[in-house]
């Protein structure tokens, strides 16, 4: 019985937590590298409405996600110029490509606003279910493939930055980038490829939105989904496992919210999951800063040969 | 003939002014992309743009109508900018302060000759305090401003929504989800036949006279600009830090609910949809600071350039069918612009060949 229940909210988690999952890992990646970009949002509603026209276009939902993915990460490549680049100040930077980002999908967006996709993608089949022991079948249900790949990806995600030469690598730019640079690293090449990973993540997730979660395109669909990438960020102490646990918090917390509608407003619910991460920035941030967990040394710092600090 | 980029030591009022306006018609001519996705030339674009932002006295009303909020949002953020404290929750404070606004107007019970005054005392109040939220946090936790005031925004919309939809609905209202109106003695008087309120347009203005002298001439706003410019010199000086943090978000949070309060008594004289109460405003905001290198005298200038931007948004909206976020687009591009050129300015071309040639190193 009360394993049941956990299954269930575990279920839901996976539903709810995925596409903030997706976006929040690949921000874990962008600033290991020493690049705050708080650009997620933009991303992630250009990605959705790029996975939404082109599952829209040409029925094929596959097609629509790898749309998606590349938008994000082609436009995020924006910031990484300004900040890598340009060393424009970070934060600014990041702010503006969530007004672009925002700006154009409402624009550009508004001939499918409302519309509804007939081929979205479909959660486990019912046939491939049955297989499955029961346990497996229990968190598995109304779930898709790509919720499973989000666990997967944060495995190897986590593997591959703390276990890798590559991996090693990347933190070192956030770290320290002259040390780097003096040790024959491209600090450029790794942080534009950090960047670039976290926008195709970015819009990954908002396509996950328009295509899985919500199969339909309205302009402001993403929520704040994007936001909370990036706080989330921070109180997973920018570990990728931190991360999947956080995400799916947050999904057990939305449906919470949603559950709970029959006693209290629904409105007053929906500013649930925008209260929690203050809390826990509150509780994280101190720990995190002063203690040095985690924090790449070099986050939101511009490099640039020649200069220390 | 030859030239090579030096770093400049300070960058010049001129220059500043050049880049800033190259960053504007830069985000137009980007923006042109999305005017040809409607299949409207950009040329026909920027007409449509220029006769709803200027071309009559209703278009030049309308852009100061929509440039009061900035304003008075531009100047609070100046000030926070300065010392280095980003408020990005403009926008929820605004909401904030209409929110007390028709408290006060609606539920209060107070007598008509204090209502105005009361509606922005407490609009003020509402919109400071909720900025002290994420100061207090970033003192005391070290959590980043910037994701604490945003949070807020949207908890703060949220609010909105739950009032007009719950308690606060209007008994009159049936099926929309808004407020009863104001009684007339909380709205606010307007310059002729126009919808532009004479007492706030006038506060902005001198909010910012004010802002520009109190970062010059006093001594707090001394400590403002030192913590600003160099924090380690502030703590050599025994400048509090959090005092400063304090101090600017409670003042740009209550400039903006004070904004907040001459929406609504000055334009809706009713609490609605928090996207009508504020065409992003508090977002906008941040760019007419920054435009204006966070000097309150230059937002007058910015803040009527940016009203202009929304009230030529709106006309290309009405007009040609345009949705209203292609200012959206415009803001985005313009801060990448402006950012992106700032480098431009902390270096200066010198004309001539590189070593020896007549230029003389500095």
């Amino acid at each position: 019985m009360n394993l049941e229940i956990i299954l269930g909210v575990l279920n839901r988690a996976m539903a709810y937590g995925t596409p903030l999952l997706l976006a929040t890992l690949g921000e874990v990646y962008a600033e290991r590298a020493g690049v705050l970009n708080l650009g997620v949002e933009g991303m992630m509603m250009l990605g959705a409405l790029g996975g939404f026209v082109v599952t829209y276009l040409t029925a094929n939902p596959w097609m629509g996600i790898m749309a998606g993915a590349l938008v994000g990460g082609m436009f995020s490549l924006i910031h990484a110029f300004s900040a890598i680049t340009l060393r424009a100040n970070q934060t600014v930077s990041g702010l503006a490509l969530t007004l672009l980002g925002t700006g154009i999908a409402g624009t550009l967006g508004r001939n499918w606003e409302g519309k509804t996709l007939a081929t979205p993608i479909r959660p486990f089949s019912e046939a491939f279910l049955a297989r499955c022991p029961i346990l497996v079948r229990m968190i598995f249900k109304d779930i898709d493939v790509l919720a499973v790949g989000g666990v997967v990806l944060a495995v190897f995600l986590w593997f591959f930055l703390f276990k890798t030469r590559p991996g090693l690598f990347l933190r070192s730019c956030g770290e320290n980038p002259s040390a780097s640079d003096a040790l024959g690293i491209n600090v450029w090449q790794v942080r534009y490829l950090a960047v670039f990973f976290g926008g195709v993540m970015a819009g990954l997730g908002g396509a996950y939105i328009a295509v899985a979660y919500r199969p339909a395109w309205s302009s402001g669909m993403t929520q704040g989904v994007g936001w909370l990438a990036v706080a989330l960020t921070i109180f997973s102490f920018w570990n990728p496992l931190y991360a999947l646990v956080g995400a799916y918090l947050f999904g057990a917390l939305f449906h919470l919210a949603f559950r709970l509608q029959v006693l209290v407003a629904p409105e007053l619910l929906n500013s649930l999951p925008y209260l929690f991460p203050i809390v826990a920035l509150v509780f994280v941030s101190r720990l995190a800063f002063r203690k040095k967990l985690g924090v790449p040394e070099a986050l939101g710092k511009p490099y640039k040969r020649g200069e220390t600090g | 003939m030859q030239f090579r980029v030096e770093p400049s030591l300070q960058s010049k009022a001129s220059s500043i002014f050049l880049l800033s306006l190259l960053s504007i018609v830069l985000a137009f001519l980007g923006s042109s992309v999305i005017f040809v996705f409607y299949r409207v030339s950009p040329w026909e674009a920027y007409l449509t743009f220029f006769h709803g932002a200027f071309g009559s006295w209703y278009a030049l009303s309308e852009t100061f109508k929509r440039a009061i909020p900035l304003l008075l949002v531009g100047v609070g953020l100046s000030l926070a900018f300065r010392a280095q404290v980003l408020n990005i929750g403009a926008e929820g404070q605004i909401l904030l302060g209409a929110i007390a606004a028709t408290w006060v107007a609606l539920f209060s019970g107070v007598p008509s000759s204090f209502m105005l005054p009361g509606m922005f005392f407490l609009g003020f109040l509402a919109g400071a305090i909720w900025a002290l939220v994420p100061a207090v946090l970033k003192i005391r936790f070290a959590v980043n401003e910037v994701l604490t005031s945003l949070m807020l925004n949207y908890v703060a919309s949220n609010l909105v929504l739950y009032l007009i939809g719950g308690p606060w609905k209007g008994k009159g209202v049936r099926g929309f989800t808004y407020t009863d109106t104001f009684p007339e003695a909380g709205w606010l008087g307007t310059i002729g036949t126009s919808r532009v309120p004479y007492f706030t347009l006038l506060v902005g203005v001198v909010v910012a006279v004010a802002g520009y002298f109190f970062l010059k001439k006093t001594a707090l706003g001394f400590e403002l600009r030192v913590v600003g410019s160099s924090p380690e010199t502030a703590r050599l000086l025994g400048i509090s830090e959090g005092k400063i943090t304090l101090l600017v978000m409670f003042l740009s949070g209550g400039l903006a609910g004070f904004a907040g309060v001459g929406e609504v008594a000055g334009i809706h004289h009713l609490l609605r949809h928090p996207s009508h109460i504020s065409l992003g405003y508090g977002y906008t905001a941040i760019i007419v600071a920054w435009l204006a290198r966070a000097n309150p005298l230059a937002t007058i200038l910015t803040a009527f350039l940016f009203g202009a931007l929304i009230s030529g948004g709106d006309a290309l909206k009405v007009s040609l069918g345009i949705p209203f976020q292609v200012v959206s687009v415009l803001n985005g591009l313009i801060l990448f612009f402006l950012i992106s050129t700032e480098l431009l300015s902390r270096y200066r071309i010198v004309w001539g060949s590189s070593r020896g040639g007549g230029a003389i190193e500095p």
